[in-house]
């Protein structure tokens, strides 16, 4: 029973936010410093989300095998690969990394 | 199992449903655990005062489209130019991974031991490359790199020391912080302190 009044509360809670998100008045975000914020916030969060997905592990910070995937997709960035390439070199550098040991 | 299926229907965001089964397999208190998880959910409120932006989405649909409001389905909608590009991208974004999030649920739910161990294959790595394949071309001034890398930073940084969640919404903080130093450099000259070079992390 408990499990259900998490679930309940974590699905009510989250389902706001997100609503709430999309609910700012229209002529609030015409204002060119909110539109200057909401283009600036998803690149913050996108960076520290790879950031973390990268080198967390619960609360500490690792260095392993998706370290070089990401490299490997950092390089496949900059050679102007294209989005589904990017992705299977990160998949595979970070396999084969592991599969070597690291 | 009915569990957590549910939790992949009604709360739909990775993130918040790991934080949430986590706390409560540690014999965390239920409320304890639904804020940890709404704590880790909290960004996508930001994303939708994007999405409102670029979806321009009428008033009736929001609360629909609302529940689709999440990391991934921000990231492709804002790649795209153009309201209708970015709207194609969320609908698509959001109903594959909305489909294949619960179909995959359901089949974890029924007996994931037989898959097998996913980190062999490298699968989590991919999460990551999507976001840097998103953000990339996000990143075209100074303004973004620096608030790119202001935000590894913070991130990485505040990991250790705060709950899950938190350091990414302090990470948002980069924002704010690059706009200000920004302002202040065209006010006159400044020694304000740029971060860059930071965003291929």
């Amino acid at each position: 029973m408990n499990t259900w009044i998490a679930i309940g509360a974590t699905a009510l809670g989250c389902y706001a936010v997100k609503l709430a998100g999309l609910l700012v008045p229209a002529g609030l975000l015409e204002r060119p410093l909110v539109r200057r914020y909401a283009a600036l916030l998803p690149v913050a969060l996108l960076a520290a989300l790879t950031a973390q997905q990268t080198f967390a592990d619960g609360h500490a910070l690792v260095l392993d095998a998706r370290a070089a995937g990401l490299a490997a997709a950092v390089v496949a960035l900059i050679l102007r690969a294209p989005f589904l390439l990017v992705v299977a070199a990160a998949v595979v550098v970070t396999a084969g990394v592991r599969a070597l040991g690291g | 199992m009915w569990q957590t299926c549910a939790l992949s229907l009604l709360v739909f965001t990775g993130a918040s449903q790991f934080a949430l089964v986590g706390a409560l397999a540690a014999g965390g208190n239920p409320l304890t655990a639904a804020a940890g998880a709404f704590f880790l959910g909290v960004r996508n409120a930001f994303y939708g005062l994007r999405l409102s932006q670029s979806l321009a989405l009428p008033r009736a649909v929001r609360p629909f489209a609302a529940q689709w409001v999440i990391d991934e389905t921000a990231a492709v909608s804002l790649a795209q130019t153009g309201r209708r590009a970015a709207r194609i991208g969320f609908g698509v974004t959001g109903l594959t991974l909305y489909v294949l999030w619960n179909l995959t649920t359901l089949l974890g739910a029924l007996g994931a031991e037989a898959i097998g161990d996913t980190d062999a294959w490298g699968l989590d790595a991919a999460g990551p490359a999507v976001f840097l394949a998103l953000l990339a071309p996000m990143l075209k001034t100074t303004a973004e790199r620096a608030v790119a890398g202001l935000a590894v930073v913070l991130g990485l940084g505040l990991l250790p020391v705060l709950p899950a969640g938190v350091p990414v919404l302090m990470a948002a903080l980069a924002a704010p912080v690059v706009l200000y130093l920004e302002g202040r450099r065209r006010a006159g000259r400044t020694a304000g302190r740029v971060d860059t070079g930071e965003e291929e992390r």
